[in-house]
């Protein structure tokens, strides 16, 4: 058992953490927020040249091979500098499709631009009547000749209104709430029948309905078997779930330092506020929180990239309670010991609660996983 | 980084708990499963057991008996003996007084008491709390006066831990009530045979007697029996709490735990069903379990941290073993609670004896769950209160 980073991990972890510190202030943000597409064209850029655009794929597939801690790694440290770009959306989900499932044609056609950046991508695998079971999927896929004429609509798409292609999965067979039957596609963002309808979300980032109207698609739209998606799309939840949580701890950590600061220098009554018990315990119980998250989300980065489906999901359903218990607590504690100014815009905490609320509920919130956990009996059984 | 255990590891943790379930005396364990107090009787030939394979002070350095383990095989061997379930080795002895004897002791001492610390020989108590100094340790007032070559003491303990049964007590005594509180304070050891010695024992809310108070009334010391310099008390305990604190977590004891109350709910019926395929009710344990592995997982990096501390300093972030610690054996003693349901109530102490012929009433099981109910609020107090953990956090870590 060994909790310490390789040096190239810690070299990673170093490169970006100094890029952020010295391009993505809180400041700068939100620079990059009211720009045209509520990111920065620029650092994304960087990241491509850092090589984190390419860092989870293959190096055969022109990536850097790197594996979950290499990713839990660079989202902690996104999640420090709450960043704006569609690096969740195009490396991990996207990517993580293209990853798990991708013909070697598809690969070498979309990884490659992934990787230099020039290429966004988005996965729209949630419809709104499904919230949050991906396998409930109504848009329907139908054989047109050689290729798939695509119909539906899938909901809270992220970055899926500025994404140049998209990955959509589809019903190729079986009934609305089956696991079989399900089918992935790529389809351009442009292509005709798609509509899009692009909106921010409550922490700052975007996201987009978008609606399907007999779109067709080529026999080479196909990502994996037809009909045999959802083991897929299951996998790569599960790695964007510990993906999150490293997001998330990377916000945890801010959050606290932050209010530490403020407790440390706003003074009443002749004296630092962080000097009342009061407040101290609160702190601690933030500092408790965040410590619980990090060590799940190491367990669960650990076991999220294993092979067992069922190990699997229940460390990243573990994972994602925690977490979501722990942002529900971070978040309350941090807005409170900030008093007032926790509540305006110009201060940089809630933002930090925003987007750890926003982190609970996506791909799955604290009750879904724990409902999912508790069904696969817990994680102590008679055999573990 | 990685979290797995090594092949070594994975094959040591095969040969401890097949030792552990081949060796226990089943009538020890079956106690435990029970929920029945350990005998003395029992600890002793347990201990014995572990003394003679050469496992009874594993932590300890090897010229003392240790066996030189990593920490992390340490921490698996105390995982495999809660989750036999054995008896852990009395923690006064072992985890207490053993290490500051071996750290702090002259050679007379370490040769005198801890080769009989290891084997049980003695049983050691812990004279540290007082009627006015329980998170307050430091304004402890038993008073220790040198006359001639004895420390003549006058006091009392209390909270004082299976006293009853005790050969030895280990002290901390006020030798210089004129420095400042934690300056004048030193680390006796004591003969509980001393004339001038009363133990009273102190009736706990479940019904059992775990503690006591101890009474000093002019009790005779040799001096030889201080540990380290007088007045250095304070250190030496401040040590001794750290070490407290490691094991405070008792991983492998709520996961013994909640493998029983899922075995027991799938025995309760509840509205024609079983408890344990009531969704809400999986729901309840399932969010104790996700905050048990954070735990585990915390241990285990405060763990391997520790190879790289300086010797016999703590990382203050085991407090938070302490304080989530003790709230996850709280919440299994509640979800057992939940589990029993109505047989909860009867009061039957005399189900803490083994042996009982007397048929019980309702399940065989169900009349020692309330009193560990009841019992196990005690592990957010005692070792430094919950709140007193916070503020060393506080202090320690976050620098307020």
């Amino acid at each position: 058992m060994d909790f310490d980073l390789s040096e190239e991990q810690g070299m990673l972890k170093d490169s970006v953490e100094r890029l952020l510190k010295d391009q993505y202030g809180f400041e700068a943000r939100g620079k990059y927020r009211a720009g045209d597409t509520g990111f920065s064209e620029k650092m994304w850029n960087q990241y491509a040249e850092l090589g984190l655009l390419a860092l989870p794929f293959a190096e055969e597939d022109g990536g850097i091979g790197g594996g979950a801690t290499e990713t839990m790694i660079v989202m902690e440290a996104f999640g420090k500098a709450l960043i704006l770009e569609p690096y969740f959306a195009s490396v991990i989900l996207a990517g993580g499709v293209l990853r798990h499932a991708g013909s070697a044609g598809q690969k070498s056609d979309l990884i490659p631009g992934i990787a230099d950046g020039s290429l966004r991508m988005a996965l729209a695998c949630a419809e709104p009547q499904g919230r949050y079971d991906l396998f409930d999927v109504e848009t329907s896929a139908k054989k047109d000749g050689d290729g798939w004429v695509i119909d539906g609509k899938k909901a809270l798409v992220l970055h899926g209104d500025s994404a140049g292609k998209i990955i959509v999965s589809a019903r190729t067979s079986g009934g609305s709430r089956e696991e079989d039957g399900i089918s992935l596609f790529l389809v351009d963002g442009n292509a005709e029948g798609v509509s899009r309808h692009g909106y921010p979300t409550q922490d700052g980032l975007r996201a987009a309905e978008i609606t399907l109207q007999s779109v067709k698609v080529g026999a080479d739209a196909l990502i994996g078997s037809e009909g045999g998606a959802w083991p897929v799309i299951s996998r790569v939840a599960d790695e964007a779930v510990a993906a999150l949580c490293a997001e998330a701890v990377g916000c945890f950590e801010k959050m606290h330092e932050l209010t530490l600061e403020y407790l440390k220098t706003r003074s009443q009554f002749g004296t630092t506020i962080g000097s009342f018990q009061a407040l101290q315990h609160r702190a601690v119980d933030m500092f408790v929180e965040l410590e619980q998250s990090r060590s799940m989300t190491m367990y669960a980065s650990m076991l999220a990239t294993g092979d067992d489906a069922v190990e699997r999901a229940r460390a990243v359903s573990a994972a994602k309670v925690q977490i979501g218990e722990s942002a529900r607590i971070i978040g309350r504690e941090a807005i409170q010991l900030h008093g007032g100014v926790g509540m305006t815009m110009e201060y940089a905490i809630g933002h930090y609660f925003k987007r750890t609320t926003m982190i609970d509920i996506l791909f799955g919130d604290a009750n879904h996983h724990l409902k999912r956990l508790a069904r696969m009996d817990g994680l102590i059984r008679e055999d573990a | 980084m990685d979290l797995r255990f090594t092949e070594d590891e994975l094959a040591f943790r095969d040969e401890v708990r097949t030792f552990f379930r081949e060796a226990l005396p089943a009538s020890i364990r079956e106690n435990i499963v029970a929920g029945r107090h350990t005998s003395k009787e029992e600890l002793v030939t347990w201990t014995r057991i572990l003394h003679d394979k050469g496992w009874a002070v594993p932590h300890w350095p090897v010229e003392h008996g240790g066996t030189g383990w990593s920490p992390i095989k340490q921490y698996i061997y105390l995982e495999e003996m809660s989750q036999t379930p054995a008896p852990a080795p009395l923690a006064f002895g072992v985890n207490m007084v053993g290490p500051v004897i071996y750290t702090f002791g002259n050679e007379a001492q370490k040769s005198r008491f801890l080769p009989r610390i290891a084997t049980l020989e003695d049983w050691w108590c812990q004279g540290f709390s007082e009627p006015g100094s329980g998170s307050d340790l430091a304004s402890l007032k038993t008073r220790a006066v040198r006359d001639g070559d004895e420390y003549v003491v006058n006091g009392q303990k209390t909270w004082t831990t299976l006293a009853q049964y005790a050969d030895w007590i280990f002290c901390l005594v006020r030798t210089d009530p004129d420095a400042r509180k934690q300056s004048g304070i030193s680390f006796l050891l004591i003969d509980m045979k001393t004339p001038g010695i009363t133990v009273r024992p102190i009736q706990t809310i479940d019904g059992g007697v775990e503690v006591n108070e101890v009474f000093f009334d002019d009790v005779r010391v040799p001096v030889e029996n201080l540990v380290g310099e007088e007045n250095k008390g304070w250190n030496y305990a401040k040590f001794l709490l750290g070490n407290e604190r490691v094991n405070i977590a008792r991983v492998g004891v709520s996961k013994e735990r909640i493998r029983r109350i899922k075995e027991l709910a799938a025995q309760q019926r509840v509205g024609g069903e079983r408890m344990i395929d009531q969704p809400e009710f999986r729901e309840k344990v399932a969010a104790v379990e996700v905050r048990l592995k954070a735990l585990e997982m915390t241990q285990l990096r405060v763990l391997a941290g520790e190879a790289k501390r300086e010797k016999g300093t703590q990382d203050p972030a085991s407090s938070i073993l302490k304080i989530k610690g003790s709230e996850i054996q709280q919440a299994t003693t509640e979800l057992l609670m939940d589990v029993v349901g109505p047989y909860a109530m009867p009061y039957i102490p005399e189900d803490d004896i083994d042996g009982r012929n007397e048929p019980s009433i309702g399940p065989d099981w169900a009349s020692t769950i309330a009193p560990a109910y009841f019992n196990t609020r005690k592990v957010s107090i005692y070792g430094g209160s919950n709140e007193i953990q916070k503020n060393i956090i506080a202090k320690a870590i976050l620098g307020l």
